[in-house]
C-alpha cells in the first residue's frame, strides 16, 4: 500500500513536504498579492528584483550577482544571502515567489513547482524593447508596479538621446571560442541604436553563434567589441589574443571591451550603450 | 615497390598541406590566396593566410608526424603492435602537464612553462609504461598499464579543469581528450615545433638499432645495440614530440596506431623504413582529418580525436581480434 501510494503521488518528498507547504500557503495570503518572500535564482532576475523590490521583501539573490564581471550590483548583492540555484536551498528558504531565467536548470524549477513553490520564469532579453518590458514584468510580480513604471519610461526616454542618426559603421561583437551575438539578440539591438551594422547578423549568425576568425578578419570591422577575460587560463579565450584579432583590433578605428553592463536589461544598460555611442562619434561620419 | 613508398607519401602530404591552406570558412579564390600567401599581396587576405591558415596546416603537419613517428617507434621498441602514445597514457599525461602549467599560471609567467610540462608529464608515462610492461612484458600488460594511466591523467585533467576558476575550462575537457587545431597561431607553432623536431630527430636515429631488435634482444645486444640506450632515446623522443604536440593541439589519438599498421607491409616491415614514412603517413592522416572537420562542421570546431578514432577504433578492434586468432 506504502507502494502505491509513494507511486501515485510523485515520489517521497512531495509527501513528506504538502504539509509544511500548506502551512506556508496559509501564512502568505495574508500578503494578497505582494509575495513576501522573493528568491531570484538569475543574474538578471537578480538585479531587476534588487532595483525594484520593497526593503525586506526579496531575501536571497543568486552567487552570480557578487561576481564583478557579471554583475554591476556587487554591492548591493552582499547585503543578500546567495543561492547556487538548487532546489533544495531554495525551499528550505521558504519563498512565496522564485524568480529564475528561462534556461534556469529545468531539474531545479520543476522540482520548486512539484514542491508547490510559485516560479515565474524571464526569458533573456533579446532587445531594447524587451529589457523595459521585462522591468515592468518584474515589477509587476514584486507588487512594485508603479516604481518599475517609472523606471521604464526613464529607461525608454534615455535610449532616444543615444540613438545615432546618419550612415553607419560596421562592428562585430567576438567572444571566446570565436562567438558572435547576431541577429534578434540585445547586443544586435545596441549596435543598430548606437549607429553600427552588426558584422555577425550580416555573417547569417541569428541569436549566438561562431564566426570563424578568417571570416571576421576578411570583414575588418570599424570597431570590435571583445569580452574581458575571466581569471585563470582558457584555450576558449585564448582566440582574444589571437596575432590576428590583434592586427585586426589595431586597425579598426576603435576596440570596446564588453563588462557587466552587457549581461543584463537593467537600467545599467544605458551606460554600454553610451560607451557604445562614444565610440560611434569617435570614427566620424566616413568611416 | 618499397623504394617508391616514401616519395609517394611526400607528395600526399604536400597535397594535404596546400589543401589545408586552401581551405576555410573564408572562402577564397586560389590565385588569390596563393598571391596572398607567397607575395603578400591582399592585407586581410594575407592575415588569414599567414596569420590563421598557415599555422594551422604547420601544426597539423608536425603534429601528425610525432605521433606517426613515436608510434611506429615504440611498436618497434616494444615489439608490440598495440603500442601508441594515445593508447598508453602518455598523450592524456601529457595534457595533465599541460592544463596543470595553464591552470597554475606558469603558462602565463614563462612560455615555455606549457610544452616543458607537458613534455614531463609524457616522460614520466612513458617512463611508467616501459618500466611496467617493457620489452618482455607482453600485449596485455602494456595495455592494462596504458587503461591505467590513461584513467589517472584524464581523472587528473578533469579535476584541475573544474577547479579553475576560468568557466571555460570545465568545457575544454574534451579539447584536451579529443584535440583540435582550430584557431591556433604561429606562437604555438614556435611554442612546439622545436621540441617536436628535436622529439622526431632523436627517434629517426633509432631504425637501425630497431632493426637489429627484430632479431630479439640478445641478437641485437651481439650486434652492439645497447638496449638501456635505445630506451632512453625512445622515451625522451616521444616525450619531447608528443609533450609538445599534446601542449597545443590536445590528444589525438589512433593515429600512432593505424598509420604504422597500414604502411608496414609496404616498406618490407623494416623499422628503419618505417619509421619515416610513418612520419609522413601521420602527417597526412591528422592534415586530412583537420581538413575533413572543417568541411564536415566548418562552424562547430569538431574535435579531431573523434575523426581519428571512428577510424582508429574499429581498426584496433580488428588488431586485437587478429592477435586473438594468433594466440589461440
Amino acid at each position: 500500500m506504502w507502494a502505491s501510494v509513494q507511486s501515485s503521488d510523485r515520489g517521497l518528498a512531495r509527501l513528506v513536504l504538502a504539509p509544511a507547504l500548506a502551512l506556508w500557503a496559509g501564512a502568505t495570503a495574508v500578503f494578497a498579492d505582494a509575495p513576501a518572500r522573493v528568491v531570484s535564482m538569475n543574474l538578471c532576475t537578480d538585479q531587476l528584483a534588487m532595483l525594484l523590490a520593497a526593503p525586506g521583501q526579496l531575501i536571497s539573490v543568486s552567487n552570480l550577482a557578487s561576481d564583478p564581471l557579471s554583475s554591476t550590483m556587487v554591492e548591493e548583492a552582499a547585503a543578500f544571502p546567495a543561492n547556487r540555484g538548487g532546489a533544495e536551498q531554495i525551499f528550505l528558504m521558504q519563498p512565496d515567489l522564485v524568480l529564475a531565467g528561462s534556461y534556469t536548470s529545468v531539474a531545479s524549477v520543476a522540482l520548486l513547482r512539484d514542491l508547490g513553490v510559485r516560479v515565474a520564469q524571464l526569458p533573456p532579453a533579446s532587445s531594447l524593447q524587451d529589457v523595459a518590458a521585462q522591468m515592468r514584468e518584474v515589477g509587476a510580480l514584486l507588487g512594485q508596479a508603479e516604481k518599475a513604471e517609472a523606471m521604464a519610461a526613464a529607461f525608454e526616454a534615455s535610449l532616444e538621446k543615444f540613438r545615432h542618426t546618419g550612415d553607419p559603421a560596421t562592428a562585430a561583437m567576438y567572444y571566446p571560442n570565436g562567438y558572435t551575438t547576431g541577429e534578434g539578440t540585445l547586443s544586435d539591438d545596441i549596435l543598430k541604436l548606437a549607429g553600427f551594422r552588426n558584422i555577425g547578423a550580416e555573417a547569417g549568425v541569428t541569436g549566438g553563434g561562431i564566426l570563424p576568425l578568417e571570416r571576421l578578419v576578411m570583414a575588418a570591422p570599424d570597431l570590435i567589441v571583445t569580452s574581458t577575460p575571466y581569471p585563470g587560463a582558457s584555450r576558449s579565450e585564448e582566440i582574444l589574443a589571437h596575432p590576428a584579432l590583434t592586427a585586426l583590433r589595431a586597425r579598426a578605428g576603435a576596440a570596446r571591451i564588453t563588462d557587466a553592463d552587457w549581461v543584463c536589461g537593467t537600467p545599467y544598460l544605458l551606460r554600454a550603450i553610451e560607451a557604445m555611442a562614444q565610440a560611434r562619434a569617435a570614427l566620424g561620419t566616413g568611416p | 615497390m618499397t623504394r617508391a613508398v616514401l616519395p609517394a607519401l611526400g607528395a600526399l602530404v604536400a597535397a594535404l598541406f596546400m589543401a589545408s591552406l586552401l581551405i576555410g570558412p573564408a572562402g577564397l579564390g586560389l590565385g588569390q590566396s596563393l598571391a596572398a600567401l607567397f607575395r603578400g599581396e591582399g592585407e586581410a587576405v594575407v592575415m588569414v593566410m599567414r596569420d590563421i591558415r598557415l599555422p594551422r596546416a604547420i601544426l597539423g603537419l608536425a603534429v601528425g608526424g610525432a605521433l606517426g613517428l613515436s608510434g611506429a617507434a615504440m611498436q618497434g621498441f616494444l615489439r608490440n603492435p598495440l603500442a601508441e602514445p594515445g593508447l598508453i597514457g602518455v598523450s592524456s599525461t601529457a595534457a595533465l602537464g599541460a592544463v596543470i602549467a595553464l591552470q597554475t599560471g606558469a603558462a602565463a609567467a614563462f612560455a615555455l612553462a606549457l610544452p616543458l610540462a607537458a613534455l614531463a608529464g609524457a616522460t614520466l608515462s612513458a617512463l611508467l609504461i616501459l618500466l611496467m610492461a617493457g620489452p618482455r612484458g607482453g600485449a596485455l600488460a602494456l595495455i592494462l598499464a596504458g587503461i591505467a594511466l590513461s584513467a589517472l591523467a584524464g581523472a587528473g585533467t578533469s579535476l584541475v579543469l573544474n577547479l579553475s576558476p576560468n568557466p571555460f575550462a570545465a568545457a575544454e575537457i574534451v579539447f584536451w581528450m579529443m584535440g583540435s587545431l582550430a584557431d591556433r597561431s604561429m606562437s604555438h607553432v614556435w611554442l612546439a615545433a622545436p621540441f617536436i623536431a628535436l622529439g622526431c630527430a632523436m627517434l629517426l636515429t633509432t631504425g637501425r638499432s630497431l632493426d637489429a631488435l627484430t632479431l630479439g634482444e640478445d641478437a641485437a645486444q651481439s650486434m652492439g645495440v645497447r638496449l638501456s640506450r635505445l630506451r632512453l632515446v625512445i622515451i625522451l623522443g616521444t616525450a619531447s614530440a608528443i609533450g609538445a604536440s599534446v601542449a597545443v593541439a590536445g590528444a589525438i589519438g589512433f593515429v600512432g596506431l593505424i598509420v604504422p599498421h597500414i604502411l608496414r607491409p609496404l616498406v618490407g616491415a623494416r623499422p628503419s623504413r618505417l619509421l619515416p614514412a610513418s612520419a609522413l603517413g601521420g602527417a597526412a592522416m591528422v592534415l586530412a582529418a583537420d581538413i575533413a572537420v572543417r568541411l564536415i562542421a566548418p562552424d562547430r570546431d569538431l574535435k579531431l580525436g573523434v575523426l581519428t578514432a571512428l577510424v582508429g577504433a574499429p581498426f584496433f578492434l580488428h588488431l586485437v581480434w587478429r592477435m586473438r586468432k594468433v594466440e589461440a
